[in-house]
């Protein structure tokens, strides 16, 4: 007889509750290290499309979090005629998300248009599929047709399995908006797709890392659960780092009352590389033009995660920080960092949730973009560019899909794409952009935006790269490009991420304003 | 999720991060280490040491540049640069030797 045989024990098959159901994916996560990159062929690949799997689901937030954001700890018992309710909320506040539900005629324009239906190959990631998983809900709950025929008019019960198609497909949108410029209706799956996250973490069903970001920020302030005691310390050890640089006293000011400029940006730049670089960029512009400014410890982060789970009241809660650190340092101006969502929020919302900002100085937008802000200092001589420091780069602009399609930036209508590729062409001699239909409002996402820049998504994140990889792939083969310039902390840490899988060395993405850092003429003016 | 070692149970997130910070031993950080292929040398304690010395000053790991910078203050240039950092911890610094080290993993845009 073996001897282990008596060490032996049966494992009792463990019994998943019902939230648990909805959270579990079809096949296991993978390790990071597991996960691979496609191979990049040069041109964007047609998917055959594969069987509706439900295969990637981010981790559920646990209860204390969901309880601490006022969302119940779990899967409510009566979570189906609360989901019902919301819904019912929800179609009366926004007419657009009534008219999304009854105005799709399957055209079929946008299938194959979105990154992670180009990445996995999964038919319910085609956009319109996406959105069915929300009207079949609708018409069966709100639409006479569905009422009376059910699944002959399309309409389906809101049951168990339902929901954990919803909590997968709603977590594969990056909320980016590229299948709305297709749409001949202009249906904005991204307003979808936040209204299901809403309705979701109403009823018990929330997600890990968006909701886990979210209190951090109510508890400490940003994104990182970075607290004012190590932000002081983090700006100057920064600070240190670039007077050894350049030589110079290049200060990084926090909380200073009076400061001209109040500067917002996201808290990832205090702290992640390549993100740091461009700080490094914001310091020496503002140096160099001699306009005095400050980081706030009250606004220390400009994401604002609140919109990527569609919910108003965290947003505004949020964004009402900004409020908190003009009140405190009254500032003239209110400037933004590289953060593609935060712009969308700053740029599209904050007048309305947490403005007007009459305090501030009508001379001046309010808020203003970065990029507007150096542009300008630029075009008036207030600082030089050396283009040849930048002479061993070939960069492209990726435009990030907040900013490129929920957003503007200066005078001019397509601002947000003129602006930043004149910022990097005025701080490099050379610049390629990538193929037409991958750029400016039909850019690609980087892959890991939305609220979907976790690990326990890596495998999702690497496929919906792929659009986006396969056309800088050209690019480099053709033009030699070498750099992919960036204006969004998401993008930054997508990329660094990612492009290794792809054979690509990270030090390939980075910040527009590290290309101002590098061509930055500091010192006396002439 | 947990972990047991030496008879006690240790809750970690779902990515196998330490939940209690207090319950971190020098036994726990190894064993965490054994569980992630890292063979802990006198070189890998020094990181750990810093991080932990380091967050319990300030609640947050240190951003890379200021690991760097002080890693290369304490024990030389040598050992402050990212390649060696990279070399102990193959998995990086960042996410690897806070694992380690027993601290949260660094979340946001990162």
């Amino acid at each position: 007889m073996a001897d282990n045989e008596a060490t032996v024990t049966e494992e009792e098959p463990k019994v998943l509750t019902d939230l648990e159901k909805v959270g579990e994916p079809a096949v296991p996560r993978k390790k990071p290290k597991d996960v691979h990159g496609d191979e990049l062929t040069g041109s964007i690949k047609v998917p055959k499309v594969e069987e509706n799997v439900a295969n990637h689901k981010p981790y559920l937030c646990k209860p204390v979090t969901m309880e601490k954001l006022g969302f119940p700890a779990d899967l409510r018992e009566d979570w189906h005629d609360a989901a019902i309710a919301k819904m019912a909320d929800l179609l009366k506040k926004y007419k657009s998300l009534q008219v999304y539900m009854d105005i799709c005629v399957k055209c079929g324009s946008c299938t194959d248009k979105c990154h992670y239906f180009i990445g996995t190959q999964d038919g319910n990631n085609m956009p319109v599929a996406r959105a069915e998983l929300f009207r079949k809900v609708y018409r069966r709950y709100f639409t006479t047709e569905g009422k009376i025929l059910g699944k002959l008019a399309g309409a389906e019960r809101f049951d168990l399995d339902l929901l954990g198609e919803w909590y997968s497909y709603f977590h594969q949108c990056s909320q980016c908006r590229r299948c709305s410029v297709f749409c001949p209706y202009g249906i904005d799956t991204a307003e979808i797709s936040m209204a299901a996250r809403e309705i979701m973490d109403h009823i018990g069903v929330g997600q890990k890392y968006t909701n886990d970001i979210i209190a951090k920020v109510h508890d400490v302030g940003n994104n990182l659960g970075m607290n004012p005691k190590a932000l002081k310390a983090t700006l100057e050890s920064t600070e240190e780092d670039l007077e050894e640089e350049t030589g110079q006293k290049i200060r990084l000011p926090l909380d200073e009352v009076g400061a001209e400029v109040l500067m917002v940006t996201p808290s990832a730049d205090f702290f992640a590389s390549p993100h740091v670089e461009s700080l490094l960029g914001y310091a020496k512009v503002f140096h160099q033009a001699g306009i005095s400014w400050t980081f706030s410890s009250a606004a220390s982060e400009a994401g604002n995660f609140g919109m990527f789970i569609g919910n108003y009241s965290h947003m505004q809660k949020l964004a009402s920080r900004v409020n908190d650190a003009i009140r405190e340092i009254k500032p003239r101006r209110l400037v933004v960092g590289e953060c593609g969502h935060a712009w969308r929020v700053a740029y599209s919302f904050w007048n309305t949730i947490i403005g007007p900002f009459d305090t501030l100085d009508p001379k001046y937008k309010r808020p203003q973009h970065i990029c507007e802000f150096t542009l300008d200092l630029v075009k008036n001589g207030g600082i030089k560019l050396d283009k040849s420091q930048n002479d061993h780069l070939v960069p492209t602009m990726h435009d990030s899909c907040n900013v490129a399609r929920g957003a503007r930036m200066g005078d001019k209508p397509g601002g947000q794409f003129t602006i930043p590729r004149e910022l990097i062409k005025a701080s490099c001699n050379r610049y390629v952009d990538m193929d037409q239909d991958t750029i400016m409002e039909k850019t690609f996402c980087c892959g890991g935006g939305g609220g979907l820049l976790t690990d326990d998504l890596l495998e999702l994140r690497v496929q919906g790269a792929m659009p986006r990889m396969q056309a800088f792939s050209k690019v480099q083969e053709t033009h030699g490009a070498n750099f992919i310039a960036l204006i969004c902390a998401i993008c930054k840490a997508q990329f660094t991420k990612i492009l290794p899988k792809y054979g690509v060395s990270m030090e390939v993405a980075g910040g527009v304003h590290q290309l101002i850092a590098n061509a930055i003429e500091l010192g006396a003016k002439q | 999720m947990s972990f047991e070692l030496n008879g006690k149970t240790y809750e970690t997130d779902d990515d196998g991060y330490l939940v209690n910070l207090d319950e971190w031993t020098e036994d726990v950080g190894a064993h965490i280490a054994e569980m992630e292929g890292v063979e802990m040398t006198e070189a890998h304690w020094e990181v750990v040491n810093f991080l932990r010395g380091y967050y319990e000053e300030y609640n947050i790991a240190p951003a890379i540049k200021i690991l760097i910078k002080e890693m290369k203050k304490m024990f030389g240039p040598e050992k402050g640069n990212s390649a060696y950092l990279y070399d102990l911890y193959p998995a990086g610094p960042a996410l690897q030797a806070c694992k380690i080290a027993g601290l949260p993993k660094p979340t946001g845009c990162v």
